[in-house]
């Protein structure tokens, strides 16, 4: 008598779904490896490289070829010359193919004619090294012709100098340098004030909104459109209407305040330590705060409203019903909140970038990263910092999982 | 505290601060004249108005009036909630008076309604609260949205010397007819907007297709099958989400400047759609999810292939999905800023933000670059007001990411 298992392993149908979903996703797969992970493990790779913006341009031979003298002395003239002052360029070489009726003469080291072809064997050029190689020529016909075809035609050139991204040679070099002194703490101070005031405060603004406009009437849907706005709208344009609106001198802002009587003379907002970073902080909030009432709302919708009805029989005042049933219903909903918001806005960039650039005290790790890449022109320090900002986000994404799963949802 | 006497006071001069602060502010950005609120005088007067309305019930509707009509008039004398400058117009002075009594008399009633001049419940109380709160939450959200927005427009009308002049007047003068927007014309004739505009239109759209493209199959994979390392992809979509995008762009500098991809439309074409596949898919995912799986087995059974059930099946199943993700990778590629900002250096190829940003110099006066502005916020605005239903739903759904 044999008994009848089950089937164990996967079966021909399973196999056959798994390749259909590996097919789909491939695309995807393909390019955000290709855009997303390779980078990474390239700013990985760059911040233990002594690495600027000038080496962008790899050390490379360049050539100019001109018809020089007149009558009888008439030559060809290559000028040579290293692009770059300290590196060398190994193997080089100049090839160029002499126009008809241009008839060489005698021809120096270290160059060889063949037919019309001439050829150059530099070997190896030094940093800031110039060659230059003068081949005497006649010429039947019009100088000024053969000028044009001369020049006209390009001579090709080899050689290549080591570029510092594909050697093997690693330092600490950009670690040093971003950990070195107080500025590295000054920055992350900033970081953590700026998200952290940040987040609460888009969170507390989208709570309180949310509360008023979590009730029917009429225009309701109009004003949490509005209440969108600032959100929706291009960060550029919300940006610059900011730094317009409190210029210290032709800012509506402070000419409201001044007005007022409220202070003197004209503040500059945005130019000021401390008070930029607040502003930076307050501009975050009311950027973002739009996201967090979306959400707010949308759960405070869902809760069921049996349980309010309870609380009303058993008599619950108004603040009793917000303190012990809403806010432990949107408990859920706040922490997921604020565990995005915490770490979309330590990415944050644009807003800093796009109000004060960094300065008066505002330079977060995620400005710092363009600082020192751009502004300083030290790409592996700039690597280094981002590198600094990926560890802080794996340590986030930690918590954030663990909650997550936790949360389920959203 | 739960005392009538104390509580309507109490309300009434915060109230009269809020609504002296806002009519103050109103008035000079409408006028441009000066006007200033006097928190102590307004915390006096809205104190006696609060007692008024909790001693008068709303039976005594004259004596109510009355005293919001002498609160708009005292400020004739100096000694009102509002103090106006002597250079004002009498039809200023004449509007702030009467908002000023209309607005605290319609606004005392409702938040005081029927409170009791001696003891209070506690439900009494709280509710009289709520109705101060939610009336300043009110004006506090809606002044704070607005205002930016309100003076982005306004100094694009303007021009440089009236701005440095009074930067509070923003009074329109609208004889001039079609020259109030000088600015715009000169923007679309001198700075190429219409080319950035463009640009900007056509990037948004293939970024919008691209990126569908690539995430539509790639979410129905991973809402509808089971496969091995699915639950590890799931979480991988939502931690490259989680990547700041300037860590990316450096990388990407580098490589765009070593293949000649930078300066090129073609790069940003390959670059936006990957920052918004991860968006789209797990919101598309999620939808997935939601569809009921019958309609489905019914056509596979029926003989179509997969690729034939999402094609004929899903697909039009999820058009108000597609819809809410196509508008908000639309807005992200619009709005985007720091890919085209580092990437593009030649004007001829600029998106509109880029545009807006090589405004922001010290040679070009300030109303050109608000105008820039608002020419980068009109059409996503009117995309976003005119579909507000699948935007909000499509916000609900993906901004996870910011």
């Amino acid at each position: 008598m044999t008994s009848a298992t089950p089937p164990t392993g996967t079966g021909a149908l399973a196999k056959r779904e798994a390749r259909l979903a590996w097919t789909l996703l491939a695309p995807t797969i393909i390019s955000v490896s290709l855009v997303v992970i390779l980078p990474l493990l390239a700013i990985i790779w760059i911040s233990f490289k002594p690495f600027t913006l000038s080496d962008l341009r790899p050390p490379a031979p360049v050539v100019r070829e001109s018809l020089r003298g007149s009558g009888d002395d008439l030559r060809i003239e290559y000028r040579l010359r290293n692009s770059s002052q300290e590196i060398a360029i190994e193997g080089v070489t100049l090839t160029d193919v002499l126009p008809e009726g241009v008839i060489a003469g005698e021809i120096a080291a270290p160059c060889v004619l063949d037919g019309q072809e001439l050829f150059c064997d530099f070997g190896t050029l030094d940093g800031g090294q110039r060659e230059r190689i003068r081949v005497p020529v006649t010429i039947d016909g019009d100088p000024d012709v053969f000028e044009d075809v001369v020049e006209g035609s390009e001579p090709r050139i080899t050689g290549s100098g080591p570029s510092v991204l594909t050697n093997f040679e690693f330092s600490l070099e950009n670690f040093a340098r971003v950990f070195d002194g107080d500025e590295f703490w000054g920055v992350l101070g900033v970081t953590l004030f700026y998200t952290v005031f940040g987040t609460i405060g888009a969170l507390v603004m989208g709570l309180f909104a949310a509360l008023l406009l979590n009730k029917s009437f009429k225009g309701q849907g109009f004003i949490r459109g509005l209440y969108l706005f600032p959100y929706v709208a291009p960060v550029i344009a919300v940006a610059f209407t900011w730094v317009t609106l409190f210029d210290p001198f032709s800012g509506s802002a402070n000419a409201l305040l001044v007005q007022m009587g409220l202070s003197s003379d004209p503040i500059n907002f945005f130019g000021e330590r401390p008070l930029a970073l607040i502003m930076v902080t307050v501009f975050e909030i009311w950027r973002y705060f739009p996201l967090s009432f979306l959400f707010i709302l949308a759960r405070m919708q869902s809760i069921d409203s049996s349980m309010y009805e309870a609380a009303d029989m058993d008599g619950a005042s108004p603040f009793q019903k917000f303190w012990l049933l809403s806010i432990p219903q949107l408990l859920g909903i706040l922490s997921v909140l604020f565990l995005l918001r915490f770490i979309w806005t330590f990415n944050k960039f644009d807003d800093i970038f796009l109000l004060t650039g960094g300065n008066a005290g505002t330079r977060t790790l995620t400005v710092n990263v363009y600082e020192q890449a751009f502004a300083v022109s030290n790409i592996g320090a700039g690597a280094a910092v981002a590198v600094v900002i990926l560890m802080c986000l794996i340590a986030f994404s930690f918590v954030f999982f663990k909650f997550i799963s936790r949360e389920e949802g959203l | 505290m739960r005392k009538g006497f104390i509580t309507g006071p109490v309300l009434g001069a915060l109230w009269m601060v809020v609504i002296a602060t806002t009519i103050a502010v109103t008035m000079s950005f409408a006028t441009g004249a000066a006007f200033r609120p006097q928190v102590l005088l307004s915390l006096i007067w809205g104190a006696l108005a609060g007692l008024a309305y909790v001693r008068f019930p709303a039976r005594h509707a004259p004596a109510r009036l009355g005293v919001s009509a002498l609160l708009g008039l005292t400020c004739l004398t100096g000694f009102g909630p509002v103090l106006i400058g002597s250079d004002t117009t009498l039809q200023a002075v004449l509007v702030t008076i009467v908002a000023i009594a209309a607005v605290m008399h319609l606004s005392m009633a409702e938040i005081l309604k029927e409170l009791p001049f001696g003891e209070l419940t506690r439900h009494e109380y709280e509710d009289a609260v709520i109705r101060f709160c939610t009336g300043f939450g009110y004006i506090f959200f809606t002044a704070t949205v607005i205002i930016p927005f309100y003076v982005m427009v306004m100094t694009s009308l303007k021009s440089q010397q009236a701005l440095l002049q009074n930067p509070l007047d923003f009074s329109v003068d609208l004889s001039q007819g079609w020259a109030l927007f000088r600015s715009y014309t000169e923007l679309f004739r001198d700075f190429n907007f219409g080319t950035y505009l463009w640009t900007s239109f056509y990037v948004s759209c293939l970024t919008v297709f691209i990126t569908l493209l690539f995430s539509v199959p790639g979410a129905y994979a991973v809402a509808r099958f089971r496969f091995q390392g699915q639950k590890a992809f799931s979480r991988s979509i939502l931690l490259i989400y989680m990547v700041p995008m300037i860590v990316l762009a450096l990388p990407i500098y580098i490589a765009f400047s070593l293949t000649g991809l930078r300066n090129s439309i073609l790069g940003i074409v390959m670059i936006y759609p990957v920052t918004t596949i991860p968006v789209a898919l797990y919101m598309l995912q999620g939808y997935f999810r939601g569809l009921p799986t019958e309609v489905e087995e019914a056509g596979l059974m029926d003989g179509l292939s997969r690729l034939a059930v999402i094609w004929k099946i899903t697909l039009p199943l999820s058009l108000p999905a597609l819809a809410s993700v196509s508008l908000y990778v639309f807005m992200i590629a619009w709005n985007e800023f720091l890919l085209a900002f580092m990437l593009l250096d030649d004007p001829s190829k600029f998106t509109l933000t880029r545009g807006v940003t090589m405004l922001n110099s010290s040679e070009i006066p300030r109303q050109h670059l608000m105008a820039g502005a608002v020419i980068a916020t009109v059409p996503i605005m009117a995309l976003f007001l005119g579909l507000e239903r699948f935007m909000t739903k499509g916000l609900t759904a993906g901004s996870v990411k910011g």
